[in-house]
């Protein structure tokens, strides 16, 4: 017998008791609020620690250093066999005589290697690929393909010289940055998640205050012959106005706080501006916060009833 | 029309607030439960609306074993009931009106019923002039007469008053008491827990007196003897 008779005075005595208990309405909405605040600086958070741990491994790389002699067509040959491995992100060809501008470049201030240089006349630099993976840890795959290219040596005497994974400093760098930016990003999901956490205990136990307020009025209701639903549904309603308007009020704060920090962030970290950021992707924010509170208020609220209705 | 057959309450700590307790109450019945405090007389009342459960014995309400409804159907069982509390226990939050309105809201009633029997049991309570106002802004005696209007509006079968004028002063009680007796009139069974004498006394109806959990004498036209 849900009809729309009944939904009118659901939500009718569920705005009342709002306006009504509007003490108890104000304070549950700041807790609240700081609760979502909370869930949407994590989340910012989150992006920011994604981009800086992606900056950093984007810095991870493995060259291949080719001989002097190694024909440019085998050389060209090889990087489109690379660029078809499923690890493989991008390869980038450097030939012989641009490692020499390069190198000719780096040492433009250094006269005693420039002459040293020009007593060899030739040129003593080989051709480079650069290669970069999509992950840090298919590096070695890559370096094991190229190692197996350089032992089958295309017939003849292999065109490659070195590949910089296997030397002893370039792999543990490697490794070593693979560490710390798997240990950061589990460390910061870790804090991340005990903040919501937190935060979300803290709103549910101020949602169950103000309803245990409301526990001989839920007992008196039940005598006089209301049925459980009933009673239940406008707290429920109660609860999505608190997480509707605290989720609100979060959205407002964030611009101006995102606002003051954008610059701020984008020279500290990897080139994210925050305020852009939460612009261009308003609507992820908008759902994720204010489905938040309206499901944590809806949650708590029809729990917190319920003890109450045992009679 | 109610029955109780044999029924005992024994709390957790071990005390016995009900010891086989039998009687029945016949409709259109003005039934008053006296005793000192403490004699079982709220212990029995709670039974019929089972905000308690019976240790023994059953509670019968229009062939209904009271006890055996489960939580999900017993408000259906409490609309035929109707009830006012010692300490009027009116919904702060509502005022005078809504709070009759209630009653009719929960028990799903049509809009326009509530329109118009609310107006008239605030008529009939003599309240209609506090119809907007807030319970903390009643005396005792208006919240009194508040909640029997709203235990009224749905015209149950039974009125319990539990001590109702255990908190009022000796107008508002006779007031209260003769509110009772007028709906006793217009046929609705009425069972009136007190340790008022001078009501039991101006009453001249059946009493029903309770001491340490037990029944001790049941008069068809009793005074109030303890």
């Amino acid at each position: 017998m849900f009809d729309s008779v009944i939904l009118k005075r659901i939500l009718r005595a569920g705005f009342l008791d709002f306006w009504r208990n509007g003490f108890v309405s104000l304070a549950s909405i700041l807790v609240m609020t700081v609760t979502l605040f909370v869930v949407g600086t994590t989340l910012f958070a989150g992006v920011m620690l994604n981009s800086t741990l992606a900056t950093l491994r984007d810095k991870a790389d493995v060259t291949v250093y080719f001989t002097t002699r190694a024909p440019e067509e085998q050389i060209l040959q090889l990087q489109q066999t690379l660029q078809t491995l499923p690890q493989v992100e991008a390869v980038t060809y450097t030939s012989a005589e641009d490692a020499l501008t390069a190198f000719r470049n780096r040492h433009q201030n250094d006269q005693l290697t420039l002459q040293a240089l020009q007593e060899l006349g030739d040129n003593p630099l080989g051709a480079e690929l650069d290669i970069k993976a999509k992950d840090i840890s298919q590096y070695d795959a890559i370096a094991q393909f190229l190692q197996q290219q350089q032992q089958n040596g295309g017939g003849g005497a292999s065109i490659i010289d070195k590949i910089n994974y296997f030397d002893q400093q370039h792999r543990q760098a490697l490794d070593r940055l693979q560490e710390i930016t798997d240990s950061a990003g589990r460390i910061g999901l870790i804090i991340i998640l005990i903040l919501v956490a937190v935060t979300i205990a803290i709103s549910f136990n101020t949602l169950r205050l103000a309803i245990y307020t409301s526990r001989e009025e839920i007992q008196v209701m039940r005598l006089v012959g209301a049925g459980q639903f009933y009673i239940r549904a406008p707290f429920m309603v109660e609860g999505v106005l608190y997480g509707l308007i605290s989720g609100i009020i979060t959205l407002l704060l964030l611009y101006p706080v995102t606002y003051w920090m954008g610059e701020a962030t984008q020279n500290f970290f990897g080139g994210i501006n925050v305020f852009h950021y939460y612009l261009s992707h308003f609507f992820v924010f908008f759902a994720i916060i204010i489905g938040t509170g309206v499901l944590l208020g809806a949650v708590a609220s029809y729990l917190a009833v319920r003890r109450y209705l045992k009679i | 029309m109610i029955y109780y057959d044999r029924v005992g309450k024994v709390y957790a700590d071990n005390s016995i607030a009900l010891e086989d307790v039998s009687f029945s109450v016949e409709p259109g019945e003005f039934i008053s439960i006296v005793g000192h405090s403490g004699a079982g007389k709220t212990t029995l009342v709670k039974m019929l609306l089972a905000e308690e459960k019976p240790s023994s014995g059953s509670v019968f309400f229009e062939s209904i074993n009271v006890h055996e409804v489960p939580m999900n159907r017993i408000n259906h069982l409490r609309r035929k009931i109707g009830t006012v509390f010692q300490d009027f226990r009116l919904l702060p939050q509502k005022t005078a009106y809504e709070n009759i309105a209630f009653a009719m809201e929960a028990a799903g009633r049509a809009e326009e019923e509530i329109h118009s029997d609310v107006p008239h049991v605030l008529d009939l309570v003599d309240l209609t002039d506090k119809a907007n106002n807030f319970p903390d802004e009643l005396s005792g005696g208006e919240q009194q007469r508040i909640a029997i209007a709203r235990a009224i509006v749905n015209q149950p079968d039974v009125i319990i008053a539990d001590e109702p004028t255990g908190n009022l002063d000796p107008v508002n009680t006779f007031e209260i008491v003769q509110i009772l007796k007028k709906i006793n009139d217009l046929g609705t069974t009425v069972i009136l827990t007190t340790h008022n004498k001078g009501v039991i006394d101006a009453l001249k109806k059946r009493v029903i007196t309770m001491d340490r959990g037990k029944i001790i004498r049941d008069d068809r036209e009793g005074k109030y003897i303890l």
